[in-house]
């Protein structure tokens, strides 16, 4: 059951178009401003609230990551990591604390390892979406995804992860952590116009003495429809092991693209050659040549 | 001069057959992931979650049984001189002009390199396919594993598909070898002409 009001781009294991009359739509993005994030986790409880989600109380791991990890639950994480940055002869202490979550890469590797039809589908605005109903729970968006974001619930074996809250962007609504962030380190908009506001952002904590402050917006995911202005735009791994120049793995790919048509066309091929090899060559019937022998 | 020759036990039989109707399971829900046209085949089984449910315990059994009929073949499947040679001269063996062109013993060349290719693309199966088994196994492995590991296994699974498919071809092509696997022997003249070293070493003591 996809969102009727929102078009296809894309439809996992699926070879034909996805219906895409309606695809005159803007492509969304929301930009997670790491430099203003203050580490509340109120987008943590908005996602919950929104999505009705109700996380098991667990255990302190002795961080302030709370729940630890992501979950089928938990949609959305803060990752905190405490670096030293060196200035000069010094070095300063940064807490800086990242938002985890699902990307919505242009190119999604998760919809492309999905082998059950419609369980993934990444729609007109560039939102990726997992249908748990059509989810048969074989983890394959796992393997395919770069961030190690979906996660399978002990409880139904089905795939969950953040849906940027795709059935209120459908009728023009912020997603729920956008709407409840107090500092406004989530904004969400157009692509166009969360890259624009990002470069601003950027200028400013150049100026500031950030030297090294950008977006994160990866090109080999083609992009991605949730983005980062950190300060330390040179080394993503700093955040959580946020990856420097995430892809979709080679052997995935590889998986994926060309080896399986290549090897249904070698089966059809083996069959077809067995029925040329029979009409050109015939049996090959030691009994009956005995007999012909004796015969003659 | 119809004598028969047994070939294989009623125990080997029975065993080759259970191996071959999980092949065929195992096989057709797999394919059903293997590629979005085939995803059909989870109809088979109960629908896509079930077929995902079933397949590796599929698998599984699938391994064990023919694990059973490997350990009594293995021995059978020596690569001897005669077997090069069989190999050397394939395109004269597959076009049925096998006389005198090499001494067969039980197997020829080409059976043994399909029973070898066969338990290969068996174990990689089983060993790839417990990698990414959800939801009891996978979590244990390295995600950077698992992302080899699942394009190896449908690799090793289109591998032993062809390779099967060879088999089965055979087993129609060349008359009287049916049997084999039925009623357990073949033909005296099947045997000379086949397997002629096989031939000698049956009939030796009688």
């Amino acid at each position: 059951m996809g969102l009727q009001t929102l078009d296809l781009k894309q439809r996992s294991a699926t070879t034909t178009p996805s219906p895409q009359a309606k695809s005159n739509v803007t492509e969304v993005a929301k930009l997670i401003d790491v430099s203003k994030c203050i580490g509340c986790k109120a987008c943590q409880v908005a996602c919950s609230e929104w999505n009705d989600l109700k996380e098991e109380i667990g255990f302190n791991h002795g961080t302030y990551d709370n729940p630890r990890d992501l979950t089928e639950n938990s949609w959305t994480v803060m990752r905190f990591s405490e670096v030293e940055m060196k200035e000069g002869e010094e070095a300063r202490l940064e807490w800086l604390i990242r938002k985890d979550g699902c990307m919505h890469c242009a190119d999604p590797g998760c919809l492309k390892a999905c082998p059950a039809p419609g369980a993934i589908v990444q729609y007109a605005n560039g939102i990726v979406d997992f249908n748990q109903e059509s989810c048969i729970g074989c983890g394959n968006c796992i393997t395919g995804c770069p961030f190690n974001v979906p996660r399978i619930s002990q409880k139904d074996s089905k795939a969950y992860k953040c849906s940027l809250c795709s059935d209120r962007v459908s009728v023009g609504l912020e997603p729920a952590c956008v709407k409840t962030c107090p500092t406004g380190a989530i904004s969400f908009g157009s692509k166009e116009d969360m890259t624009d506001l990002a470069e601003e952002r950027v200028v400013d904590l150049v100026e500031r003495g950030y030297k090294t402050a950008g977006l994160y917006d990866p090109k080999g995911v083609g992009g991605t429809h949730v983005m980062y202005v950190l300060k330390h735009a040179d080394q993503p791994m700093l955040y959580a092991g946020l990856p420097a120049d995430p892809s979709v793995a080679f052997s995935v790919e590889l998986w994926k693209g060309g080896l399986k048509p290549l090897a249904l066309l070698g089966m059809g091929a083996a069959m077809l050659g067995g029925l040329l090899h029979y009409l050109k060559v015939g049996p090959n019937d030691a009994d009956a040549e005995e007999k012909e022998k004796e015969a003659s | 001069m119809s004598t028969s020759i047994q070939r294989y036990t009623e125990r080997e039989r029975m065993n080759h057959w259970v191996i071959a109707i999980l092949f065929f399971l195992a096989g057709l829900s797999g394919l059903a992931f293997f590629h979005p046209s085939m995803y059909w085949l989870t109809n088979l089984f109960g629908g896509g979650a079930w077929t995902r449910i079933l397949h590796p315990f599929l698998g599984v059994l699938m391994f064990m049984s023919f694990f059973g009929l490997m350990t009594k073949l293995w021995h059978h499947n020596k690569i001897t001189d005669a077997d090069k040679k069989w190999l050397a001269a394939v395109s004269e063996n597959l076009t049925g002009h096998e006389e005198g062109l090499q001494d067969v013993g039980r197997y020829n060349g080409g059976q043994k390199v399909l029973f070898w290719v066969t338990v290969v693309c068996t174990f990689l199966l089983l060993v790839t396919g417990v990698m990414f088994w959800q939801p009891w196994f996978a979590d244990s492995f390295p995600i950077g594993l698992r992302r080899i590991a699942a394009p190896l296994h449908a690799l090793s699974a289109a591998v032993l598909i062809l390779g099967t498919i060879v088999h089965i071809y055979a087993a129609i092509w060349i008359k009287g070898s049916i049997r084999a696997m039925s009623r357990g022997t073949v033909s005296a003249a099947w045997a000379r002409k086949h397997h002629p070293a096989w031939y000698r070493e049956m009939t030796r003591n009688s």
